[in-house]
């Protein structure tokens, strides 16, 4: 079986005009809704509190927004986690009650009302805590960016390895971008799923580059263009396969891995899909418009083909 | 020829994927419902232990598949949950106060994978069920109490050299000390120098002399409230009930506590925030002990147990409270026999040293004073604690002092080193703050046990399907090595003892299952493009291989990178994601490269070729 057979290259850089198009409106997009919107930051990073209860039966949200108002409880978010009967409040701080007891007080105030409210799970942050996480987010982020920059720039090209960054970027941005226009909650784990992108999107990028920077020592003749049309029609079929078993993968956890899981996979999913269109179009056509050529590629020394590859089986 | 592979590689993947499977093979028996018993400082366990438990368990009608004495502890286990809280119960009642029994699942490995080390992976809280709590020290008050205390010892030390000065003023981080005149300040600075050698002298102005703390010694203090907390922690975990808590420090100024299995959190709560104090007080000479035990205790005295020499009667008026010791640690004398050193602050000194100069000769002993949690609420719904008297200590006064002393005539450097961290319990600590707690049911655990698995199952499945329909009989090779690939990263989480599965990690491993056969499927597009190009069948397999190789390893260590940064930086449920990622990418390059190839040489290796199945 063969997905794509193709006896041709693919003229994919005789789109460039319209990818560069394209990402830069996605990224214009996620910027003005990241600086608009700006990211719908779930407990870990704003700190608060928050609680989950589970019911018997289906859950009548608008009683329990009732409960909590009558004790007191100004401004809670009800809202459904994962199930019918799965509830998840947050709570806004209360005059008198310790943060870290809001939860307890609210508890007892819903099992007062219905007593098959069972406590499934509780978490407070405090705002300190919030910030921190925020800003050790970021600097992951950024510490990441810079380690593989140096990493691609050693193994490859300085071309290579702006071009790898900036579709890292623009993979990270967009993703962002997603949560801010949809609004969608923005956790720890989103933030772990948004780092695991860039590791992906990265590896796609590198097999990519690879095989640009083989086929620019192996094929004398050409233009560049051509050089890096021929690199991506021969890796087409497994960036494709990859990211379809990863897809795959990933739809399982959507579906089957729980409210929990939900943010993480949402974004791993929509991450792998960009990180696949930036392997070919973002990375490939940065380093061509730096100028990427024949002559960048050359090994220092003349090596033969594998010869470091003695160790390997 | 091409496509062979040497007999001692066979060997090596053979004893590799084996090693890895025997450690992962725990995981595959169950948990046994059993309850753990373990001594507080002042019991210990031993074979008279073990039969009375079982004595009392029988005489109870409480079925038991095991007792069992290891490492100083207890472990019953039992058929089910039930007989586990009965058995608990039992227990507890049976051996009072000194012991604390926990409910615990403990793994059912066999005793020959035991002895091997074979344990079962550890599951994070969030798929037990449990409580995290980080705590926060406020260094502000520890630190503040250290400067009040500089302003006792400052103005006491130079009265009594004589040395005049106007006045002595805590400020934010440090202290000034203000004079009338420079010769005094100059004649203060180097006495003071010379006493205080933990402290940074400065003139603020020709009048005002401003000490702060050392680095060093800041440092230390930090420390030292730090670790203060988390001893009294430990003793009030233990009361929990909890089978294996974590207390640890986490940063400069922070405590993380971890209870599984804990369910009520309000009252884990309750019982961390009680305090401990203790009181230094004057033995009851007047009048007989005997007495007292019989009943006729005088007026201003009581009576109180003392584990190591019997009841003791002691006045009821205080020397000295817990709140004035800055310090206590044990070490040994000169004669190198154990002690306890302990430093008071300066009010505490001036009352010890008012109390030793009429003293000399006499006992004194000191009262821990503890709350323990009863199981009764009050009408507010607040636990009841119940007040626990003991005395930790009798010595005799050998000479008069104030604010620094010692206490010898211990019996071990053990017992110096207990009533070292019970003094440093029961004096006031920085206060804490949590600062973040998260709580986890047990059903919503099990629900993301099960939730994790079977995205894990649903997610193999599909990519096993998919490889096998997309590269025929390579797709079985890669298939063997994505099955391999998922032991080992079993195994090696089981190995590792700090690494405990979380919800985050099971994730990790989802996604490592969909990216590990990246590295088969860029060989075996490699092998069609050479086939392709017109290479024979061996030749074909031969260059796959070597030309994927360089770039799988590049592809691997850039995404290797970013798990090793996210380990770095992250926390919590981003370091368990991490740990998976960084052991998948692991494994899977060894399975996807080494193990596949080891299969494809021996079934098509040397062989005449003309068609792959590819």
């Amino acid at each position: 079986m063969q997905l794509l057979n193709m006896k041709e290259t693919v003229a994919f850089m005789a789109l460039k005009k319209p990818a560069a198009a394209l990402s830069i409106l996605l990224l214009i997009g996620s910027l003005v809704s990241l600086a608009v919107n700006q990211l719908n930051w779930g407990l870990d990073f704003t700190g608060g509190t928050q609680i989950e209860v589970g019911y018997e039966n289906t859950a009548n949200l608008e009683e329990i927004r009732k409960v909590l108002e009558q004790s007191d409880f100004k401004d809670a978010v009800v809202q459904n986690f994962g199930s019918s009967t799965d509830v998840l409040i947050r709570l806004a701080s209360r005059d008198g009650v310790k943060p870290a007891e809001l939860g307890d007080a609210a508890l007892k105030v819903l099992k007062e009302a219905d007593d098959t409210a069972e406590m499934r799970g509780s978490s407070y942050v405090s705002s300190s805590v919030g910030e921190e996480l925020t800003e050790q987010g970021g600097l992951a982020m950024l510490v990441a960016l810079v380690c593989i920059l140096i990493y691609v720039a050693m193994r490859f090209e300085w071309r290579f390895a702006l071009g790898s960054v900036a579709a890292l970027t623009h993979d990270v941005i967009i993703t962002l971008g997603l949560f801010s226009v949809f609004q969608l909650e923005f956790d720890l784990t989103v933030l772990a799923a948004v780092l695991a992108v860039i590791g992906y999107s990265l590896n796609d990028t590198i097999v990519v580059c690879d095989r640009i920077r083989e086929n620019f020592r192996k094929i004398r003749k050409g233009e560049s263009e051509d050089i890096i049309n021929t690199s991506l029609t021969q890796t087409l079929n497994r960036t494709i396969i990859t990211s379809l078993t990863t897809i795959l993968v990933l739809l399982a956890l959507f579906f089957l891995g729980g409210a929990t899981i939900h943010g993480f996979a949402t974004a791993l999913l929509f991450g792998v899909l960009i990180g696949t269109y930036s392997s070919i179009y973002v990375a490939s056509l940065v380093a061509l418009t730096l100028g990427i050529s024949k002559e960048d590629l050359m090994p220092t020394e003349v090596e033969k083909e594998g010869a470091d590859q003695d160790a390997v089986v | 020829m091409l496509n062979q592979t040497p007999l001692w590689k066979y060997f090596a993947v053979v004893i590799v994927v084996g090693i890895c499977a025997l450690y992962a093979s725990p995981n595959l028996y169950g948990e046994d419902h059993a309850v753990q018993i373990s001594a507080s400082s002042n019991a210990v366990i031993d074979g008279a232990t073990l039969d009375k438990v079982s004595a009392e368990l029988k005489s109870a009608n409480i079925p038991s598949k095991s007792i069992v004495l290891q490492n100083e502890q207890i472990l019953v286990r039992v058929p089910d949950s039930d007989t586990q809280l009965i058995a608990r119960e039992t227990i507890e009642k049976a051996l009072g106060d000194d012991y604390s029994v926990a409910m615990n699942l403990a793994p059912d490995t066999p005793k020959w994978l035991e002895s091997l080390g074979g344990t079962p992976m550890k599951l994070g809280l969030d798929l037990r069920g449990g409580v995290h709590f980080l705590m926060e020290v406020d260094m502000k008050s520890a630190l503040s109490k250290s400067y009040e205390d500089m302003v006792g010892d400052f103005k006491s030390a130079l009265r009594e050299e004589g040395i005049r000065y106007r006045t002595v003023k805590q400020i934010d981080d440090g202290v000034e000390i203000y004079f009338r005149d420079e010769e005094k300040l100059d004649k203060a600075e180097f006495f003071l120098k010379n006493r205080n050698r933990d402290f940074v002298f400065s003139n603020k102005s020709d009048l005002v002399l401003l000490v702060k703390m050392s680095e060093q010694k800041l440092l230390e203090t930090r420390d030292y409230a730090v670790k203060q907390n988390i001893t009294i922690i430990r003793n009030r975990v233990n009361q929990l009930g909890v089978a294996e808590p974590t207390v640890q420090k986490q940063g400069p100024d922070r405590i993380v506590v971890q209870l599984p299995g804990i369910q009520d959190t309000a009252k884990a709560k309750e019982i961390l925030n009680a305090t401990a104090t203790l009181e230094y007080r004057e033995v009851d000479l007047e009048h007989d002990v005997r007495d007292a035990i019989n009943g006729r205790v005088p007026a201003g005295s009581e009576l109180l147990s003392y584990e190591k020499g019997g009841p003791q009667l002691l006045k009821k008026k205080v020397i000295v409270k817990g709140s004035s010791i800055i310090d206590a640690n044990s070490g040994v004398d000169q004669n190198g026999m154990p002690k306890v050193s302990i430093s008071l602050d300066s009010k505490g000194g001036a009352q010890m040293l008012n109390f030793t100069k009429r003293a000399v000769g006499k006992p004194m002993a000191v009262v821990f004073i503890e709350y323990k949690a009863t199981d009764e609420r009050d009408e507010n719904d607040k636990l009841i604690f119940e007040e626990k008297r003991r005395v930790i200590s009798v010595a005799t006064i050998n000479g008069v002092f104030s604010n620094k002393f010692e206490t010898t005539g211990l019996d071990s450097p053990r017992e110096a080193h207990d009533l070292a961290l019970l003094l440093r319990a029961g004096a006031l600590i920085a206060p804490i703050q949590i600062i973040e707690e998260r709580t986890v049911g047990p059903s919503l655990g099990q629900e993301n046990i099960n939730l994790g698995m079977q995205a894990i199952i649903w997610g193999f499945v599909a990519v096993l399907v998919f490889m096998l329909a997309y590269y025929k009989k390579f797709g079985v090779v890669a298939n063997i090595a994505l099955t391999l690939n998922l032991v080992m990263i079993v195994g090696i989480m089981s190995m590792i003892p700090g690494a405990a599965l979380s919800l985050p990690g099971m994730a990790g491993i989802v996604l490592t299952v969909g990216m590990a056969v990246d590295a088969n499927v860029l060989i075996f597009e490699r092998i069609r493009e050479e086939i392709k190009e017109g290479r024979s069948p061996q030749q074909a397999i031969h260059h796959g291989y070597d030309s994927a190789f360089s770039t799988i390893l590049d592809a691997n260590i850039t995404t290797f990178l970013v798990g090793l940064i996210l380990f770095a930086v992250g926390t919590g449920p981003i370091k368990g994601f991490s740990i998976t990622l960084m052991i998948g990418i692991a494994t899977s390059m060894f399975t996807a490269i080494v193990v596949t190839r080891v299969i494809v040489n021996a079934w098509w290796g040397g062989k005449r070729l003309t068609k792959l199945s590819i």
